[in-house]
């Protein structure tokens, strides 16, 4: 951008928001990345602090014809937060108020930088929860849950973050207010807000969103199973399902991923077994002890070895703490590491793990596995040192190898990351060129001049409209 | 490389072709929602049949003209179905155009969430396929969404893929009189609790220990079969508003903890804004620019 024009539009937006907007280097730097090892370098940092300040910077930024992109906790792992073509960030971690708690209808209306955690923790006294659990709960958004329609364990029995979103109020790219989705049942006409629920910030900025409400269970059951072979372990997922149980979580962890994270955090999970299953089965304590006997016989079949059933919260809460502290844990082996997600259909994990091993090999890195096995949900991490030369080209390398043995065993490029700009030229491994630009023509209607986070999720030739794609920043790997 | 597309579809593609008005004919139990189609307009139907079905994977394929009689007749085998609830002669593709949930939403949600992928005939005769067929998935735009309660005013729905569940244990139902919203609050997640004002109707599923122990909380009757709901009107408040709303004249049944309300009386359509009118309208003209798909049905009235 030029730079008066620059210096113009920095000065409108400080009018608006004062030392809330920012173009200093540690915050351009800051905001350049997000949990992905993708980078970009914005023009400058908003911090609004209301639905109206959204509204005008959105306005400002239209008259400096400048694009802009929303921003949460900056946790997404696709990269879609990664500023492309110098856009303006809209960052909404000033908007993390729970406006209100409705009971009688089930629902919570929040601002989006509202934390995951945060809003089931102060539901947890009333009985309820917002089932969506990424398993980084304690530090993203909802609004960018939203935007990436997330999942997380519980989302195997209780389904992503889309069926757990009644209405949403979004800030459009032209600067308009909408509420898409209201408390009611059905809604009226086409459903925006179901379009707008995974669309990763390129239809417009959701200001105040209404999430449903799930009881919490009255039982809770945790169960810890170690299998000597990873194969019987992944068999038994299969197993479990096609008994026709469908437990609240059912979670994966091979045998590298155990070692770590028993050296972390202490849980007392079997560093000599090859894999474990962390299976949660929840609701009436009558169909919660049909499960937990259910899964004991399926597992036995599989040859498991121990099977631990958590004797109470706190044991629980360990458990738990294993698995959701894995990626965290990764950096005791290696400073760096890449996480990818694809889904697979679960009678072909093993397959596709093998698989993975063997690329992870063939390309000299580490791979370890924590997923969402219940779901066919790989999360194959590869750990390496940036420091080591040309390592990321092979990180990338393999990446492109799991995605398309992904595809190939019949799965998908992305279970809950979503697509950004991590996978956005993958697009082609799942859908025709065709369906490319009939998704292009429905993002367009929201945005037809491509404003709103540009240049992610379609790849470039099949957008109509890429008036910033000139400005892809040197050294973003795009 | 994208999946190959079945010789239905293309041929059902074929047959819809790049010009002049078409009609899609399901099951015709839901035929006047969005008004009459437009007469002498060239009528079509999705091709049927169970494509592809993997009970360990709890997900089937299915051409959308299926019928839910034949989804259900399949699934049933196995012990597990896709919880519509409508009329067994409605199709699959048909349920979804409407896009109304059946009784049970209150337990198992919307029947758009059961949609993992769908594909489409678009106004050039041309088959687009969205959304995957894993159980989960956010790869792209969710034009699976967008297409339930579209009426096909969007596209043809040809082929749809959906994630089944487990048939409960026990399946029961509950009547009397006993204030609907106290049961409500009583529950862990009935299937469906129906009133009409006066009488209230219970649903719980699960295993049966559990069943019992509900229905022990409750001071009901054991009945064998739900109300029938009234169809010629429907109405979709906020669950909360059940308590105080106007009540219809002529029979109805509302749906405790969802919101819907099932009339004899038939009623207008809910509101649009005019910024997502501007949307819809947008969505509409980019998509079927020559308004070739369901000509006199409409999702948007003018
Ligand atoms: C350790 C770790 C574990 C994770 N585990 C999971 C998991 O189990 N399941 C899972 O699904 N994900 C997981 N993630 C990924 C990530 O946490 C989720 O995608 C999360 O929802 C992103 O939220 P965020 O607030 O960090 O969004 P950001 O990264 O800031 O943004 C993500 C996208 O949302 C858009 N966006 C943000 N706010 C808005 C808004 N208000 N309006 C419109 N668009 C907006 C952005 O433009 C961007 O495209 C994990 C990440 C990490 C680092």
């Amino acid at each position: 951008m030029q730079k008066s024009l620059q210096d113009n539009l920095f000065s409108d937006l400080q009018t608006l928001l004062g030392e809330r907007a920012r173009d200093g280097d540690f915050e351009l730097g800051l905001y350049g990345k997000d949990g992905s090892v993708l980078e970009g370098r914005p023009s400058i940092v908003c911090l609004p602090q209301s639905t109206s300040e959204v509204q005008e910077i959105v306005k400002i930024c239209r008259r400096y014809d400048t694009p802009f992109l929303a921003r949460g906790s900056g946790t997404g792992l696709a990269g879609g937060a990664v500023p492309i073509g110098e856009p303006v960030i809209i960052a909404t971690a000033k908007m993390n108020k729970i406006l209100e708690v409705d009971l009688d209808n089930r629902i919570a209306w929040v601002e989006p930088g509202v934390l995951n955690l945060d809003l089931s923790n102060e539901l947890l006294p009333l009985g309820f929860h917002f089932a969506p659990d990424p398993s980084s709960q304690q530090v993203c958004s909802i609004g960018g849950n939203v935007a990436n329609n997330s999942g997380g364990p519980h989302c195997l029995a209780y389904g992503v973050t889309s069926a757990h979103i009644a209405a949403l109020e979004v800030v459009l790219p032209d600067g308009q207010i909408a509420q898409f989705g209201d408390l009611t049942a059905d809604g009226a006409g086409y459903d925006l807000r179901g379009l707008f629920v995974g669309s990763e910030g390129t239809m417009g900025i959701t200001t105040r969103i209404a999430v449903r409400l799930t009881q919490n269970p009255p039982e809770v059951r945790t169960l810890l199973l170690d299998f000597a072979d990873v194969r019987d372990g992944a068999a038994a997922v299969s197993a479990i399902i096609a008994a026709g149980l469908i437990p609240a979580a059912l979670e994966m962890m091979d045998k590298r991923a155990i070692e770590i994270v028993e050296a972390f955090v202490n849980a007392g999970y079997p560093t000599e077994a090859d894999a474990v299953l962390l299976v949660e089965l929840d609701g009436l304590p009558g169909g919660v002890e049909y499960g937990v006997e259910l899964v004991r016989s399926v597992a036995t079949r599989h040859h498991v070895g121990n099977v631990r059933v958590a004797a109470d919260e706190k044991e629980r809460a360990l458990l738990w703490k294993g698995r959701k502290n894995a990626f965290g844990a990764v950096a005791r082996i290696k400073p760096d590491y890449y996480l990818h997600d694809t889904v697979v259909p679960r009678g072909k994990l093993v397959e596709v793990l093998e698989k993975v091993y063997r690329i992870a090999d063939a390309h000299d890195l580490i791979a370890i596995n924590v997923f969402h096995a219940g779901d066919g949900n790989l999360h194959p991490i590869l750990a390496f040192d940036s420091s080591e030369k040309g390592v990321l080209e092979r990180v990338h390398a393999a990446g492109r190898a799991i995605v398309t043995a992904s595809i190939e065993a019949g799965g998908v490029l992305s279970g809950e990351h979503g697509i950004g700009l991590e996978k956005r030229d993958y697009m082609g491994m799942l859908f025709s060129a065709h369906d490319m630009a009939t998704q292009d023509l429905v993002r367009e209607a929201f945005d037809p001049d491509g404003f709103a986070n540009p240049l992610k999720v379609l790849p470039t030739g099949s957008r109509c409209s890429d008036s910033f794609g000139q400005h892809v920043p040197d050294g973003a790997w795009v | 490389m994208p999946e190959e597309i079945s010789p239905e579809v293309l041929a059902f593609a074929t047959e819809i072709g790049s010009s002049g008005l078409v009609t899609v004919a399901g099951g015709r139990t839901q035929w006047t929602v969005g008004g009459s189609p437009l007469e002498g307009v060239r009528e079509v139907t999705a091709p049927s049949g169970i494509w592809a079905y993997e009970p360990e994977e709890m997900t089937v394929r299915c051409g959308a003209g299926t019928t839910l009689q034949e989804l259900s007749a399949a699934l049933s085998k196995y012990g597990q179905m896709v919880p519509f609830d409508l009329s067994p002669s409605a199709t699959v593709g048909g349920a979804l155009a409407v896009g109304r949930s059946g009784y049970r939403r209150l337990r198992y949600g919307h029947i758009r969430d059961f949609v993992l992928q769908v594909r489409h005939i678009d106004h050039k005769g041309q088959v687009v396929s969205a959304g995957g067929p894993t159980v989960k998935n956010v790869s792209g735009y969710d034009l699976c969404r967008l297409m339930v309660g579209s009426l096909g005013k969007l596209g043809c729905l040809a082929e749809v893929t959906l994630r089944c569940l487990p048939i409960p244990q026990t399946s029961k139902w509950l009547t009397g009189r006993q204030d609907p919203f106290d049961v409500f609050a009583k529950l862990y997640r009935p299937s469906a609790i129906l009133w009409d004002g006066d009488q209230v109707w219970v649903c719980l599923e699960g295993v049966s220990s559990d069943v019992e122990a509900q229905s022990d909380l409750l001071d009901l009757e054991e009945t064998a079969v739900p109300p029938r709901l009234p169809d010629r009107g429907r109405m979709s408040l906020a669950p909360k508003a059940l308590k105080t709303f106007d009540r219809p004249s002529g029979n109805w049944v509302a749906e405790v903890g969802v919101g819907v309300v099932h009339m004899e009386q038939p009623n207008a359509d809910p509101a649009i804004s005019n910024i997502n009118l501007s949307l819809m309208r947008e969505l509409e003209n980019r998509l079927d620019p020559g308004g070739r798909f369901n000509p006199g049905r409409k999702v948007l009235s003018e």
